[in-house]
């Protein structure tokens, strides 16, 4: 039987497949009373997780197929959350569909927001043309999003397998970048915070401060985190060499962000290409070395970190300074493009002729397609617009990156035990909005 | 500009299957003459030339006109960072064309969405089913024939709407309207 050769006091333990494969399907048919203990043994069980399971975060359904504790065969099962975003896009304006982008990656709605805006803007061809002090806002935005979407990814990954403190001590954290987006945006949740060549306003006053004051305070969060998990041995023993991506496989199977930097890889698309002001920053990239969930899990404590620089850098450079004394714009300055300000509408011919336009057409784009990823908390979103003129696009397809990363549970899945599932679920950290879009 | 040479190099592999590459942004696209081919194309892209991570796969409906079918491909080289764009297009009869999923792993669940939303096959796909629509459901919804409101279908069991989800409602825009007097979302009294 394949089960004896299994070394059960490793919690990794990892049986070799081809075994399964020689093993011939249990017969249906009762036995001789005699074998029944042994044809037992070989029967498969079905057992059905999610969609409805806190440690699938979402609605995700996986179907595993299991001889006793180890998993055979894990089907995904996907979709259960899906809006039909891309089909929405081609039936309203660019501007209209930045609201949609908030309910992709619902954990990083500023983050999406900015890559959506970015990639249109490729399309137009002005994202050389966005003030710095838009693309030093952008960043914060993204950095905030990217530590917000860790923090809630980490704190509930300790609570599935075990930690329920990290979850409160991080939560806190995220109240405060929620009361950041508050007082940036107007809303904690559903930001819809960038436009088309900019932003929907700039920072109120003092909002730089309260930034550079939670810096402060995130970091001394993440040491206690990190003192409640990193040398945790219950969190060690559930996490090390569990679920182990190698370095071809992550690349082979498409993965992004964490949990292909957790895999060795190298790559971050704010290095490789970067976008907004990345190129002027200084930040380092953490990559893991063996490609398991606790690799995984600390590629996400350091990005945190080095979020916590890139933020202090941009507060430091922020043209304008923190209330942009000097009225440093955060548009571009293009009357066809970005609507003009309330006041002059009514004054101006020109601007009400801009606003009138731009609200019942929208931005007019070049026929063209482009794909723009940027480097978001779960991985590399994507937006690949083909256009065909006008203000709406004639195909919008977005690259997911929960949805790529969770193409992987087939393959890595098997071998594994029912309470690694839930460890490396939570390791590869998906969001189910952006999924299923 | 790398991505150029890449794409001449394709070229001068496949000649005539490989059209011109054409610039847009900064970005390199080579359109292939024959869909059937794109598997082979793939390979060499990934063996020869260093292209191992694919980013995604994208599907273009060009109701309307023929060939019907666009499917595109991002392309992506870890080590040398170049972004390629292989698009080819297919007819609404042949509807089919070979997986990548050989070539690439990651292509399984791209294909499979696909399949799922415009109803176009991938020809040696392992387990071609469909995805984030339910088993058995009958319409391929990313389809511009396809009405944004929706369609009624009857699935006892799994999925039972006599009426289409947004039917008549007040928050149905029209696909394909060129202003907003014709997409705005408004009550619409149903066609027929």
């Amino acid at each position: 039987m394949a089960t004896e050769t299994i070394e059960f006091r490793e919690p990794s333990a990892r049986v070799n497949l081809a075994s399964f494969a020689a093993q011939p399907a249990a017969p249906a048919a009762p036995s001789p009373p005699a074998e029944d203990l042994q044809e037992l043994h070989g029967e498969k069980l079905v057992l059905n997780m999610g969609p409805s399971h806190p440690s699938t975060h979402g609605v995700l359904r996986i179907v595993l197929e299991m001889d006793g504790e180890i998993i055979t065969k894990a089907t995904p099962d996907v979709g259960y959350l899906h809006r039909g975003d891309e089909k929405i896009a081609e039936n309203m304006t660019y501007t209209q569909f930045i609201p949609y982008t908030d309910r992709l990656d619902y954990l990083a709605p500023l983050a999406n927001n900015v890559a959506y805006a970015l990639a249109v803007e490729k399309l137009m061809g002005i994202e050389r043309q966005l003030p710095p002090r838009c693309q030093h806002i952008r960043v914060i935005c993204c950095e905030l999003a990217r530590i917000s979407a860790h923090l809630l990814g980490l704190g509930a990954y300790a609570m599935d397998v075990g930690a329920l403190t990290v979850f409160m001590l991080t939560f806190t954290e995220r109240e405060k970048i929620y009361n950041l987006c508050e007082s940036l945006t107007g809303a904690r949740f559903t930001t819809s915070y960038t436009r088309i060549g900019g932003l929907m306003r700039d920072t109120p006053p003092g909002w730089c401060d309260a930034v550079r004051k939670f810096c402060d305070e995130v970091a001394v969060n993440f040491d206690e985190v990190e003192k409640l998990l990193t040398r945790n041995p219950i969190f060690v023993g559930r996490t090390k060499d569990v679920g182990i991506i190698s370095r071809a496989d992550a690349i082979d199977f498409g993965l992004s962000g964490p949990n292909l930097r957790g895999s060795g890889v190298e790559h971050d698309v704010r290095k490789a290409h970067p976008y907004l002001v990345y190129d002027q920053l200084e930040f380092d990239v953490p990559v893991g070395s063996v490609g398991d969930c606790y690799d995984r899990y600390l590629v996400r404590m350091e990005e945190m970190r080095q979020s916590v620089r890139l933020l202090r850098q941009c507060l430091d450079r922020i043209p304008g300074g923190a209330d942009n004394k000097s009225g440093e714009p955060v548009n571009v300055d293009d009357g066809k493009l970005v609507l003009p300000p309330k006041q002059k509408v009514m004054t101006g011919m020109e601007e009400l002729i801009h606003q009138f336009i731009l609200v019942t057409q929208g931005v007019n784009a070049p026929p063209g397609e482009v794909y723009f990823g940027a480097e978001n908390p779960k991985g590399e979103l994507g937006f690949y617009i083909n256009s065909r003129g006008g203000g709406t696009p004639h195909r919008l397809k977005i690259r997911a990156p929960s949805f790529v990363n969770l193409s992987i549970l087939p393959h890595l899945l098997p071998g594994h035990m029912v309470s690694d599932v839930v460890s490396i679920l939570g390791s590869i950290d998906f969001v189910m909005g952006e999924c299923d879009r | 500009m790398p991505a150029l040479e890449f794409a001449n190099q394709l070229r001068a592999k496949f000649r005539e299957l490989v059209s011109a590459p054409a610039e847009f942004r900064g970005e390199v696209t080579l359109t292939l003459a024959d869909a059937g081919r794109i598997a082979e194309v793939c390979e060499f892209a990934k063996k020869s030339l260093g292209f191992d991570y694919l980013l995604d796969i994208s599907s273009v409906d060009n109701y309307g006109d023929d060939p019907r079918w666009t499917v595109v491909y991002e392309l992506y080289g870890i080590a040398h960072g170049c972004h390629l764009r292989l698009k080819t297009n297919l007819s609404e009869e042949k509807g089919e064309l070979p997986t990548v999923t050989s070539v690439w792993r990651t292509a399984d669940w791209h294909e499979r969405e696909i399949f799922d939303m415009m109803g176009i096959c991938f020809r040696g796909h392992p387990d071609l089913r469909r995805i984030l629509m339910w088993e058995g459901y009958p319409y391929f919804p990313l389809r511009k024939d396809f009405p944004l409101a929706g369609k009624p279908s009857e699935m006892p069991d799994v999925a039972f709407t006599k009426k289409a989800p947004l039917e008549g409602g007040p928050f149905v825009t029209l696909p394909g309207g060129k202003d907003t007097i014709t997409r705005e979302p408004r009550v619409r009294v149903p066609e027929n």
